[in-house]
């Protein structure tokens, strides 16, 4: 391991040690609680909506959520390291056969659905 | 005026602070920076120290060379460099500078040999504008277009900007902030890109065009043994249980 990651590894023990990162994968409909500034004091914003990419770059890593709001498709990156992002929770699991759902963009409505998923990566508690 | 330190460039990555936001850092790594000789203004005419990082190997350093680090108790060095000092900024020869000696929240000035790119077009190497995609250009799409007037004056004037070498020259960044420093390890974090590639060596120094704020150590961080000898176990944690002379024999073999 060179200095680089080791100085990146050290960021990201330091990130997860305030707060806990659950496991998901693209295809689960997550939901991040964001932390805003607004004037002076700071709320949290919550954005909901599927994960559609994951990217595992040390501390550079991050994620993709997409939603529809309001009839308009959105979608946002978020560092996943980021003290900025609060939180995040998984709302369900989905079952995909992609890492990177990038055509759920050119699907709105009825086939832009994905089926749950009861097995599989990060529900190894119950798989057993 | 304080001395500068040599350094040798890591990388880039990112940094998250405590208030979330997220500071793009180059990482310099200290590896040894010493005070191989003192310039004085009745000896030399002027005042400035002769400062060594890196380690060579002993076979690539000449016999005057060897005599000279001999003469300071240095072991050889890759990169040597001089910077000017105030008279009472001496530093005595051989001591070995901290990366204590920048503080976070400071400016500095970096020095480094860009990246090269070898022969380039006047587009790339002086931002020309290039010639149209259509209406008649054929072919010169890139070129710098006129270099010159007509029968008068007749010629090319001197230094006029054209296509050549680009880059592998010495480039000063000013005015970079300090992010943070990591003393035992001998890291440097500085706020964005500094110039040259990764493993290349450069010069920091403090920012010449700011009034300094903070108070800085003067006339410089000095390593001292102790913090030397832990830093050496944290960076071989596998010789940990060796007595501490095999650790310092192993860093110098």
């Amino acid at each position: 391991m060179n200095l680089l990651q080791k100085i990146e590894q050290d960021q990201v023990a330091k990130m997860t040690q305030t707060s806990s990162i659950p496991e998901f994968s693209p295809g689960d409909t997550v939901k991040v609680s964001v932390k805003v500034v607004e004037g002076t004091r700071e709320r949290l914003q919550a954005y909901e909506g599927v994960c559609i990419a994951r990217k595992n770059a040390g501390i550079n890593s991050s994620f993709t959520v997409r939603k529809i709001s309001y009839g308009e498709g959105v979608e946002r990156v978020f560092p996943l390291y980021s003290p900025r992002v609060a939180s995040i929770e998984v709302v369900r699991r989905g079952e995909v056969r992609r890492a990177k759902l990038y055509y759920l963009r050119g699907l709105r409505g009825k086939s832009a659905r994905i089926t749950e998923r009861a097995t599989g990566h990060g529900m190894n508690e119950q798989g057993e | 005026m304080r001395t500068g330190l040599i350094a040798q460039k890591v990388g880039m990555t990112r940094i998250f602070s405590a208030e979330g936001q997220h500071v793009p850092v180059t990482v310099l790594k200290l590896d040894g920076c010493h005070v191989i000789a003192q310039r004085t203004a009745e000896k030399h005419g002027y005042v400035a120290l002769q400062i060594g990082a890196g380690k060579a190997k002993v076979k690539n350093v000449t016999k005057a060379e060897r005599g000279h680090f001999a003469t300071a108790k240095v072991e050889p060095c890759v990169h040597v460099a001089e910077f000017r000092v105030s008279p009472d900024a001496m530093v005595d020869v051989g001591a070995e500078l901290s990366a204590a000696h920048f503080v976070p929240g400071q400016k500095v000035d970096v020095t480094g040999t860009s990246i090269g790119k070898g022969f380039q077009g006047g587009m790339k190497r002086w931002n020309f504008g290039g010639l149209r995609a259509s209406h008649g250009v054929s072919v010169s799409h890139r070129s710098l277009g006129s270099t010159g007037n007509r029968q008068d004056p007749g010629k090319t004037f001197k230094n006029k900007k054209m296509g050549g070498h680009l880059g592998d020259e010495r480039v000063t960044t000013q005015n970079l902030t300090v992010v943070s420093v990591d003393e035992s390890e001998g890291l440097i974090f500085i706020k964005g890109s500094v110039p040259g590639s990764d493993n290349g060596w450069v010069m920091i120094r403090d920012a010449v065009k700011i009034v300094h704020t903070q108070s800085l150590p003067f006339p410089a961080a000095i390593r001292t043994a102790a913090a030397a000898n832990t830093a050496e176990l944290v960076n071989e944690p596998g010789v940990d249980e060796a007595p501490a002379s095999d650790a310092t024999t192993g860093e110098e073999a």
